[in-house]
């Protein structure tokens, strides 16, 4: 047979004894980090790889559950209101589910690019958002001391248990993808993102799958925003700024899009070299150094590592080939030449757009 | 006398917003060229904003004229426009979504480096005596000649672009390449050559405006973010790559920010949200968007 399972169970036994081999730092700072942080890039990937609409709005959305969780059990300075925390949870997932499902139905219209500017523009206005409102999000100051909560004794906020936390969680979102990916309702959005004029034709409905599939991911990113704001202990408006906002595209874009693998990967080399840049340039220059990787791998690589590792791995261990088509987005063109948006800067008001939007409900 | 003394205020703040607007206009007006022509999102717009600003605070300081600060702040950008053409965008193009990638890094990477050269501190470059005074108008009383003179700058770009646009050959082979591009090309212009222009064009609108947004307002870090986002606003509500578009998308959002700030503190920046949405939900194009 291959030696394809043989990778894959050794990757899970290293995941489980992860915790047992490093010390704390690389266990939580890097571990914890890493899982909560990739899970919220998954939901991009999940995005762009399945729907190939380019959302920036994850970590908004993500924002929204950290800021959901804050709120009802950490309040601060009279704001927010004292729950239990699993029913905290729920509430900060079914708000994360429904943000989701509101940035599907605002960007469902939009295609490529100007899916990535109103995703974009969403995501800083959130940000504005929260820095001045003062009722819900408590303005600049935001949260502190959110506690992860303890489980039969157990402390969630010590590293392993934490880990281990995350660990499952991060594994389910994963599962989840995969799963859903292979269903009917998966194939149909795969087929809208390949050809949508085509699966319009044959009766199916673009827009309801697709703003379905942002609520899911809305779930995915609510998820990795529990866990962020677990593992911060806090959340304030610099949490949801423009910077964690590109870090997410950029650790999605570094592992490289082509499957929900790749947000993981993209996450921990992040994380890998957020904690380690200090010691190559002053901390301050980080964004200096991530952003010329960037770059580089949108450069040289679009595909990012997964792209370079994929190839590497057929090569010693051919298995069968994902599901998903090898459509880098970040390489696509637009579907034709005749549907790319002509507008002309001229002052005559003449001829207003009369043709039918094929992006339309 | 209490409803007198509001709608004095209701008009400062009607002029402010229109004074804001300019601005945005200002800066949008390269960016919707810029795309219109290329199709290219430059998200490093920002960048050439705040670069130009911080390249006309130096020049001030260093010869002590406002009009070498103008002219040294939109030369900086328009170079750092067409190198960003000539190194990154020129030869992805078509692939819209990584130019727009690529666009991201690199604001990144110059937002830290002119962290690092310029620091958080707040500059603002000082107007000419002559432009330092007020002017006296009904209702309002008076309102500060600076902002006045943004509005007229706005003016004169919409007024500028145009003729560029309808009364040059450059502006013809602008129009000809958003029609047609493959058409020119085989006509044996040179198109590579146009777009630097258009690139460099985009860049000295945007530094022109953030040494002109740097002596009315003022210039720190994280305007790059600020002006960048209101360029996308102002664009998607006006429509891609028209310049009427941009001026109206302007205009709607620099009221509603001044408007929702003024009467609404704590929700100030909804406003904006709901402009756009309900621009999006209607006209998925845009105001003044178009297909072919």
């Amino acid at each position: 047979m291959t030696a394809r399972p043989i990778f894959i169970a050794g990757g899970i036994l290293l995941l489980l004894v992860y915790p047992f081999l490093l010390n704390d730092f690389w266990v939580l700072q890097v571990g914890g980090r890493t899982l909560g942080f990739g899970t919220i890039a998954l939901s991009l990937v999940f995005l762009s790889a399945y729907v190939g609409m380019l959302s920036l709005a994850q970590m908004t959305v993500a924002g929204i559950a950290g800021y959901a969780m804050a709120y009802f059990t950490a309040p601060m300075g009279g704001v927010g209101l004292l729950l239990p925390w699993p029913v905290a949870v729920v509430i900060a997932l079914c708000l994360a589910v429904l943000a989701g499902l509101v940035v599907g139905a605002i960007a469902v219209r939009t295609e490529g690019i100007y899916t990535l500017m109103i995703t974009l523009a969403i995501a800083v206005g959130f940000y504005y958002l929260t820095l001045q409102n003062y009722s819900m999000f408590n303005g600049f100051t935001g949260f502190t001391r959110i506690p992860p909560p303890h489980v039969l004794g157990i402390d969630m906020a010590q590293p392993k248990p934490f880990f281990y936390v995350s660990l499952v969680a991060a594994a389910l979102c994963y599962a989840l993808v995969r799963w859903v990916v292979r269903t009917p309702f998966g194939l149909a959005l795969q087929a809208a993102r390949d050809n949508g004029r085509r699966l319009r034709a044959l009766g199916y409905p673009l827009a309801l799958p697709r703003i379905a599939a942002f609520g899911l991911a809305g779930f995915i990113a609510g998820v990795g925003g529990i866990l962020n704001v677990w593992l911060n202990g806090s959340i304030s408006p610099g949490s949801i700024a423009i910077t964690p906002t590109l870090d997410v595209l950029m650790a999605s874009v570094l592992g490289g899009m082509l499957g929900p693998e790749g947000a993981f990967l993209g996450a921990f080399l992040f994380t890998v070299v957020q904690s380690f840049a200090i010691y190559l340039v002053p901390p301050e220059r980080f964004n200096t150094v991530i952003g010329v990787i960037f770059v580089a791998v949108v450069v040289f690589s679009p595909d990012g590592v997964l792209g370079i590792g994929r190839s590497a791995l057929h090569r010693i261990a051919p298995g069968r080939q994902p599901l998903s088509g090898h459509r880098d987005v970040t390489t696509r063109g637009t579907e034709a030449p005749t549907s790319l948006p002509a507008t002309r800067p001229t002052f005559e008001a003449d001829g207003q757009s009369t043709g039918e939007n094929h992006h339309a409900q | 006398m209490i409803h007198l003394i509001n709608w004095r205020l209701f008009w400062i703040e009607s002029l402010n917003g229109i004074m804001l607007a300019s601005l945005y206009f200002t800066v949008a007006s390269g960016f919707t060229l810029i795309f219109g022509l290329m199709r290219v999102v430059n998200m490093a717009h920002g960048s050439l904003y705040l670069l130009g600003a911080y390249v006309g605070y130096e020049a001030q300081l260093a010869t002590g004229s406002w009009v070498a600060a103008l002219l040294a702040g939109a030369a900086a950008a328009a170079a750092l426009g067409a190198v960003l053409q000539m190194a990154f965008f020129s030869w992805m193009q078509g692939q819209d979504l990584r130019q727009a990638l690529v666009a991201i890094g690199i604001s990144i990477v110059l937002a830290d480096l002119m962290l690092w050269q310029w620091g958080g501190t707040t500059y603002q470059l000082t107007l000419p005596d002559s432009l330092n005074g007020f002017v006296p108008l009904l209702v309002v009383r008076r309102y500060s000649m600076a902002r006045l003179l943004l509005v007229a700058v706005a003016v004169c770009v919409g007024v500028a672009l145009w003729l560029l646009l309808t009364r040059t050959r450059l502006g013809i082979l602008i129009r000809a390449g958003v029609d047609d591009r493959r058409m020119v090309e085989a006509l044996g212009v040179n198109v590579p050559l146009v777009f630097l222009v258009v690139f460099a064009i985009g860049g000295a609108l945007a530094g022109f405006a953030g040494v002109i947004g740097g002596s009315v307002l003022s210039v720190s870090p994280g305007e790059d973010a600020r002006y960048l986002l209101s360029s996308l606003i102002v664009v998607i509500v006006g429509g891609m790559g028209s310049i009427p578009g941009a001026a109206l998308g302007a205009l709607l959002v620099g009221m509603a920010e001044t408007y929702g700030l003024a009467y609404a503190p704590t929700y100030g920046v909804a406003f904006t949200f709901l402009i756009m949405v309900a621009v999006l939900a209607i006209r998925p194009r845009g105001l003044m968007g178009r297909r072919a």
